[in-house]
C-alpha cells in the first residue's frame, strides 16, 4: 500500500526503506519524539519530505492531488478538532468536506454505537468530556469510510477498558470493510494484541518491522 | 445663516490650551507621556500647515497628474502604515494581497462613487477627489489592518482548526472558511457599527465640517449619508479582496499548511 525509500524530513525522520501493507492493521511503535507522527503526516501529505520517494499503491504521492489523496487516505490526529455546534454538525462537516453524500441520522447512530458513543446526534460537542470527543472524532473519520485510517494515538484520552473497546471495534471494522489501518500506539501490548504487522521508529529511523507472528 | 468664522492667530493658540491642560494632567500623576503629546501635537500642528497650503496649490492649479500623484502617494502611505502596524511579520506573499486589494478597492469604490453619485466635472477636481479618496482610503485602511491582524492571528492560535480539516480532505478554501469569515466579521463590524450611532451619539468630522463652514445641515447630511455608504462599500470590498486572496498565502500548492 505505502512504500517508502529513502525518506528524510528535516532532522526527525530518515528512512532508508518501508512498506506497509494493504488491507492489515499495521502499528506504529516508539517512544515519544521519535517520528511516528511525522511519519503519519507525510503518509497524509499534511507535509512532504525533503528527499526520497514514497509510493502510495504504487503511484508516486508528489504525482498525486493532495486533496484527493487526503479523501482517501484519512488522518486522525492525536487531539482532534471538535468544530463548535452538534454531534450531528461534528459528524456532517467530514462528509462536507470528503465531499461525499449526506446520510441519515440512523446510519450517524450507528457509527456512533461502533465507538461506544452514546449520546444524542442534537447534543453539544463543546460540552463532551475529552475522551468522548476522541470518540466522536473517531467516529466522523469511520462515516467518510476512507481506504486507509491514519490514527495517531486514537485512544490516548481513554480509560484502559474503552481504549480496548475502540480498538476491537476498530480493528472489527476495518477487517469487515477490507480496509487499511495504521496507528501510532504508545502501547507494545495493544500492537501485539491488535496487529498484523508492526513498525518500530527510534530516533527517526526503522528499527524493525515485520508480521505479528 | 451666518458665514464662516475665520480663525485668527490667537483663537487657534487659545486651542492649545487643551495641550497645556493635558501635559500638567500627565506631569502631576507621574506619567511620563509628555514628550509623545508634544511631539504629536507639534506633528499634527505643522502636517496640517502643510497640507492646507499644498492643497490650496492643488486647487488654484488643478490638473490630472497633481490628482494622480496625491492619490498614489495617500494609497502608498495606506499600504506602509497597514504593513508596518501589524502585530506580527507579514510574509511578502501576504503583503502584495494587502497593496492589491487596498488599491483595486479603494480605487474602484472611489471612481463609482466620483461618477455614479457625486458625478462632477472634471472627474478628478481636486476639491472633491482629494478629499473623498481621503476619507475611503483611511477607512479601508483601519478595516483591512483589522482584518490582517484577525486573519494572522487565526491562522497561527486555530491552526489545530485548519489542520484538522485538512486532513478530512478539505480544500484549503473549505478549511479557513471559518477564520476567514472571523477576519471579515471583525475588520467590517467598527464601519457598521460607526453608522448605528451616527447622527446620534455623535456627528462625523466631515458633515461637523461642512456646518461649520457655512453649509445647510440638509445638504452636509445628503454628502454624510453619500460617504458612509461609500465608506462602508470600500471598506467591504477592500476586505473581501484581503480575505479572499490572504489565506491562500498561508498555503502552498500541495495543499498545506506553510510551517
Amino acid at each position: 500500500m505505502f512504500l517508502l525509500s529513502l525518506v528524510k524530513y528535516k532532522s526527525i525522520l530518515d528512512i532508508k526503506t518501508l512498506d506497509i501493507p494493504a488491507h492489515k492493521i499495521t502499528s506504529i511503535v516508539g517512544e515519544s519524539g521519535s517520528g511516528k507522527t511525522t511519519l503519519l503526516r507525510l503518509l497524509n501529505k499534511l507535509i512532504s519530505c525533503d528527499t526520497g520517494d514514497i509510493y502510495y499503491n504504487n503511484i508516486l504521492i508528489n504525482t498525486i492531488d493532495s486533496i484527493k489523496l487526503r479523501r482517501d487516505v484519512i488522518m486522525l490526529p492525536q487531539s482532534p478538532a471538535i468544530f463548535s455546534g452538534s454531534i450531528k454538525d461534528n459528524l456532517l462537516i467530514g462528509l462536507k468536506y470528503s465531499e461525499k453524500p449526506i446520510v441519515t441520522d440512523d446510519k450517524l447512530n450507528e457509527v456512533l454505537e461502533l465507538v461506544h458513543l452514546n449520546k444524542n446526534l442534537s447534543s453539544d460537542a463543546d460540552k463532551l468530556s475529552g475522551g468522548e470527543k476522541q470518540r466522536l472524532a473517531l467516529a466522523r473519520v469511520i462515516l467518510l469510510q476512507p481506504e486507509v485510517l491514519l490514527l495517531d494515538e486514537p485512544s490516548s484520552a481513554l480509560d484502559e477498558d474503552t481504549e480496548h473497546l475502540i480498538i476491537e471495534a476498530l480493528v472489527d471494522y476495518t477487517v469487515a470493510n477490507n480496509k487499511t489501518l495504521i496507528m501510532v500506539t504508545h502501547s507494545k501490548k495493544i500492537a501485539a494484541q491488535f496487529s498484523d504487522y508492526i513498525i518500530e521508529i527510534k530516533n527517526g529511523k526503522i528499527i524493525s518491522q515485520g508480521e505479528v507472528k | 445663516m451666518e458665514g464662516v468664522i475665520d480663525l485668527n492667530l490667537w483663537q487657534m493658540a487659545a486651542a492649545y490650551v487643551f495641550i497645556i491642560i493635558l501635559l500638567v494632567i500627565v506631569k502631576l500623576r507621574g506619567i511620563s507621556r509628555e514628550r509623545e503629546i508634544l511631539i504629536s501635537t507639534i506633528r499634527m500642528t505643522l502636517q496640517l500647515i502643510l497640507t492646507g497650503y499644498i492643497l490650496v496649490y492643488l486647487f488654484d492649479n488643478m490638473h490630472l497628474v497633481y490628482t494622480i500623484i496625491v492619490i498614489a502617494l495617500m494609497e502608498v502611505f495606506a499600504i506602509y502604515n497597514i504593513c508596518e502596524r501589524s502585530k506580527v511579520k507579514l510574509s511578502k506573499s501576504l503583503k502584495k494581497i494587502i497593496a492589491l486589494s487596498m488599491i483595486f478597492g479603494t480605487l474602484s469604490s472611489l471612481l463609482y462613487f466620483l461618477f455614479a453619485v457625486v458625478n462632477i466635472s472634471p472627474w478628478y477636481d481636486p476639491r472633491y477627489f482629494i478629499p473623498l479618496a481621503g476619507m475611503l482610503i483611511g477607512n479601508s485602511m483601519t478595516g483591512i489592518s483589522l482584518g490582517v491582524n484577525k486573519l494572522v492571528d487565526n491562522m497561527i492560535l486555530q491552526k489545530h482548526l485548519v489542520e484538522s480539516a485538512l486532513m478530512l480532505g478539505a480544500t484549503p478554501k473549505q478549511a479557513s472558511k471559518q477564520l476567514v469569515d472571523g477576519a471579515f466579521d471583525s475588520a467590517i463590524l467598527p464601519t457598521i457599527n460607526s453608522m448605528v450611532g451616527m447622527g446620534i451619539v455623535f456627528l462625523p468630522g466631515m458633515m461637523t465640517g461642512q456646518i461649520l463652514s457655512g453649509i445647510s445641515p440638509i445638504t452636509a447630511i445628503e454628502y454624510q449619508i453619500a460617504i458612509m455608504l461609500g465608506i462602508l462599500g470600500s471598506v467591504a470590498l477592500t476586505v473581501i479582496l484581503f480575505v479572499n486572496l490572504g489565506y491562500k498565502t498561508f498555503f502552498n500548492e500541495e495543499s498545506q499548511l506553510i510551517q
